[in-house]
């Protein structure tokens, strides 16, 4: 059915809702059974559990008679990604389930905890869901067995549950959850992205129905403007201005472009977005359109995100089927179509004058500004580029108000931030935070602190043009400015934890080479400069570093910084000169001694055996790629240094710790 | 170039597949790295005559279609191995010790990243990210996802495909 008001819109919601085909959130009429299929759960086995969990539901709901019921979307196709069968629903004929109309198997995207992939949760009327983590096919059989069979949770596996006396913690009350304020994400994990009425059903396209029957495109933008949300891309520009520019130009032809090129290693959250909530960009990116005056827009996605493709190329199929994208959208005069162009892997292509030239399919080199995309961009014509997270924040500002949004934050920096929290960290995911929070609650209450007892040594943030942030500084509270201050950034939210085991002369070589690496070579600085840094950097982290080395490095940092054509270069040695302020020790320690403080660079490693530990047990002569160790029964084992690689596998397998490195 | 001129030998299975993927795309503005990455994925790379004969369907310079397939990580202007194993290279992987899992595959396979085995049947590549940190360190073969590895789980992932 296409939607032509806004009467449609509420139908369909009500319906959606009535239905119990919606998010399980506020479904009071099913068991609903939510397998979470983000990338990293279906790497995981995530599909494999569904599988098994339908299967087992369907056993068991056909034990005493055959039940009505049917799979959903089975015309769906079974791309690459593509969830196909999205849901399962069947009626309970069991007495013990009077008070349900049955039980509902779906599929959403992932709800941020990659630590206890894969993952489902199980809620029933009026219940906070049960969420099991680290489900396998078996665990799914004997989850439907006891959990829905026999209403007996099993309590063992459950993550949201107090240990002792086993009652459930709401998920908002998880030390997880309990910090994070979820605007952008509030929905991943929660709808199925391949089902636009569970978007609808949680207020999705409402936003636009506002935008397009209440609003002219100036009210838009000041309504973003006094939001004072900045681009979460990582540049931190304010959108409504970006916007506002766009729109006093008067041209034929306008872009709305989305920058989706995730391409800082160690950030996932516009994957995640996309994978869980694609309808959210849609949405928002036809309100920009409408604010600016354009009737196109691309988004760049790269190409190594093949599940996050599929399904936005099946939620834009969804609203040019519904009318939410194509001609008249909800009746109105606004036209709206939106393509998706395909980012083959450069990471200058990130640079959003770069990204245009991509997108036009040439090679994607930057340009200087001005004239500013806003004036000239796509083919000449004016164009915005925002980041998906700064597109996912849109329609929550136009449902509750530019005020509801600057009321969160800090002065400057108002609403949330999502951030990739991995590395050296327990709870390994995505999160999203108020501006404002510190570092120290991200750490410690929501990553749940360091594993394996090791001590925080460094967080990253930024990736490639970012910085690293020492423990003395854990109490900062993060907002854009903050973390420019102590020369980091916030980009777009890769945030890398690193322990004692990390070397930060190594980590600086490791973005270095990157940046060598992604520059595109249109410019001098960067594409020599880079290289002449990493070359220090190389000979630095081998043990041959000399002694004006640090002084070089310094000096070519910041003629890099000054003379570059584009954001790639100009902040590519700022993971040099971050580590250099606050670990200048171990670059010293490298150059001076030799010696690398947390035994990471292998070139400056010896190996030994500890005579009167060893038991002469041969594992890790067995375990040596290069037959480096040997030794008799009851003697212990010796390492020809000569043939030693360095590579720890010994002193990894050895189970009495006879083996040390210095 | 004159057309005519340069003669393209390019086999007829190939120009048959390219000249669908062409009429396809070729009415969409700026489609030439779409039209590449298809062409890419028919025929496994994106040898000198290929993008030649694409050079004389779009009438558009060799030179620049050259310069895009060698600017872009994903084209290959190589054929590849029979199995491509991508080792993440993230900033997550690498804290977590994906530079040993690279340098483990480098040896038991006596290849550098980048290279493909003589025998052509693996293709060793060390990735950007692929976005899967909660798996670190991770690795893509032939795009099935493998994750949480060591270094020792090389010889075992490697035997799969033996």
């Amino acid at each position: 059915m296409r939607v032509n008001t806004l009467e449609d819109l509420h139908h369909i919601k009500s319906q959606s809702q009535e239905s119990g085909g919606h998010s399980p959130r506020d479904n009071h009429h099913k068991l609903t059974v939510n397998v979470h299929q983000g990338t990293c759960g279906i790497a995981n086995g995530a599909k494999e559990v569904y599988a098994a969990m339908v299967e087992s539901a369907q056993h068991y709901l056909n034990k005493d008679k055959q039940p009505e019921n049917h799979s959903r979307d089975k015309d769906h196709q079974n791309e690459n990604g593509h969830m196909g069968e999205s849901e399962y629903i069947g009626e309970i004929k069991n007495s013990s389930h009077n008070s349900l109309n049955g039980i509902h198997i779906t599929q959403t995207g992932c709800p941020g905890m990659c630590y206890n992939e894969p993952l489902v949760s199980i809620t029933g009327p009026a219940d906070q869901p049960y969420i099991y983590g680290q489900v396998t096919p078996e665990n799914a059989r004997a989850i439907i067995a006891s959990h829905i069979e026999n209403q007996t949770p099993i309590y063992e596996w459950l993550v949201n549950t107090a240990p002792i006396d086993k009652t459930l913690t709401a998920m908002q009350d998880m030390p997880f959850f309990k910090n994070q304020k979820r605007i952008a994400l509030a929905n991943c994990g929660v709808v199925n992205p391949e089902k636009i009425e569970d978007y609808i059903a949680a207020d999705g396209y409402f936003a636009l129905a506002r935008t397009l029957s209440e609003m002219q495109p100036l009210d838009v933008i000041n309504e973003i403007k006094t939001s004072g949300l900045r681009g979460r891309g990582g540049g931190g520009f304010p959108t409504g201005a970006k916007w506002e520019f766009a729109h006093n130009v008067s041209s034929d032809q306008k872009y709305v472009v989305c920058n989706a090129d995730e391409g800082d290693p160690g950030a996932f959250m516009d994957r995640s977005i996309l994978e869980g909530d694609p309808h959210r960009l849609i949405e928002a990116m036809a309100i920009a359109g409408y604010a600016i005056g354009a009737n196109q827009g691309y988004v760049y996605v790269r190409a190594e995100y093949p599940i996050a493709l599929e399904r936005l190329k099946w939620a834009i199929g969804q609203a040019q089927d519904k009318g939410l994208l194509g001609d008249h959208i909800l009746g109105s005069a606004f036209s709206f179509t939106l393509d998706i162009r395909l980012g083959a892997g450069a990471f200058v292509c990130g640079e959003e004058t770069a990204l245009l030239s991509s997108i036009e399919g040439k090679r994607g080199e930057p340009r200087p500004r001005p004239p500013f995309p806003a004036v000239s961009g796509l083919w000449g014509y004016p164009t915005i580029i925002n980041n998906v997270e700064t597109y996912a924040n849109v329609p929550a500002i136009i449902l509750n108000g530019a005020a509801w949004f600057s009321a969160i934050g800090t002065e400057k920096s108002k609403g949330t931030k999502v951030f990739a929290l991995a590395g050296k960290i327990n709870n390994i995911g995505l999160i999203e935070i108020p501006m404002g929070t510190t570092l120290r609650t991200i750490i410690e209450d929501i990553g749940g602190g360091i594993p394996h007892g090791k001590k925080y040594k460094a967080a990253q943030t930024g990736g490639p043009s970012g910085g690293c942030i020492p423990t003395d500084m854990l109490d900062i509270e993060i907002d854009y400015d903050n973390l420019q201050a102590i020369g980091s950034m916030m980009g777009s939210g890769g945030l890398i934890v690193m322990d004692e085991d990390t070397c930060m002369v190594d980590i600086a070589r490791f973005f270095l080479e990157f940046t060598q690496d992604e520059s595109c070579g249109k410019c001098t600085p960067c594409r020599i400069g880079t290289k002449r840094m990493l070359e220090t950097l190389d000979k630095i982290t081998e043990g041959k570093g000399d002694a004006g080395d640090i002084d070089k490095l310094e000096a070519l940092a910041h003629s890099i910084q000054n003379a570059s054509i584009c954001g790639l270069g100009q902040t590519a040695p700022n993971p040099v000169l971050s580590t250099l302020m606050y670990f200048r020790n171990e670059y010293e320690a490298h150059i001076h001694e030799k010696k690398c403080p947390a035994h990471a660079c292998q070139e400056m490693l010896s190996y030994t055996i500890l005579d009167d530990k060893c038991t002469s047990c041969s594992l890790c002569a067995r375990v040596c790629p290069t037959d480096a160790i040997s030794g008799k029964t009851k003697e212990p084992y010796k390492i020809d240094q000569d043939k030693c690689i360095k590579c720890g596998a010994c002193m990894a397998k050895c189970k009495v710790g006879a083996i040390e490195h210095s | 170039m004159n057309p005519g001129q340069y003669e393209i030998a390019i086999d007829p299975q190939w120009s048959t597949a390219i000249d669908t993927i062409v009429a396809a795309n070729a009415a969409q503005p700026g489609s030439l790295i779409q039209i590449l990455e298809q062409t890419q994925k028919e025929i496994g790379y994106l040898p000198e005559n290929v993008q030649a004969y694409l050079s004389e369907k779009l009438d558009i310079p060799l030179s620049e279609i050259y310069g895009v397939t060698t600017f872009y990580a994903l084209f290959n202007t190589e054929p590849v191995g029979q199995h491509t194993i991508s080792v993440c290279m993230g900033t997550a992987c690498y804290v977590k010790g994906a530079g040993d899992i690279v340098a483990e595959f480098e040896r038991q396979l006596d290849i550098k990243a980048g290279e493909t085995t003589q025998d052509g049947k693996f293709t060793l590549e060390a990735c950007r990210c692929l976005g899967a940190c909660g798996l670190a360190p991770v690795l893509t073969i032939d795009g099935h996802v493998h994750g949480r590895l060591t270094s020792a789980d090389v010889r075992n992932l490697l035997e799969n495909y033996e």
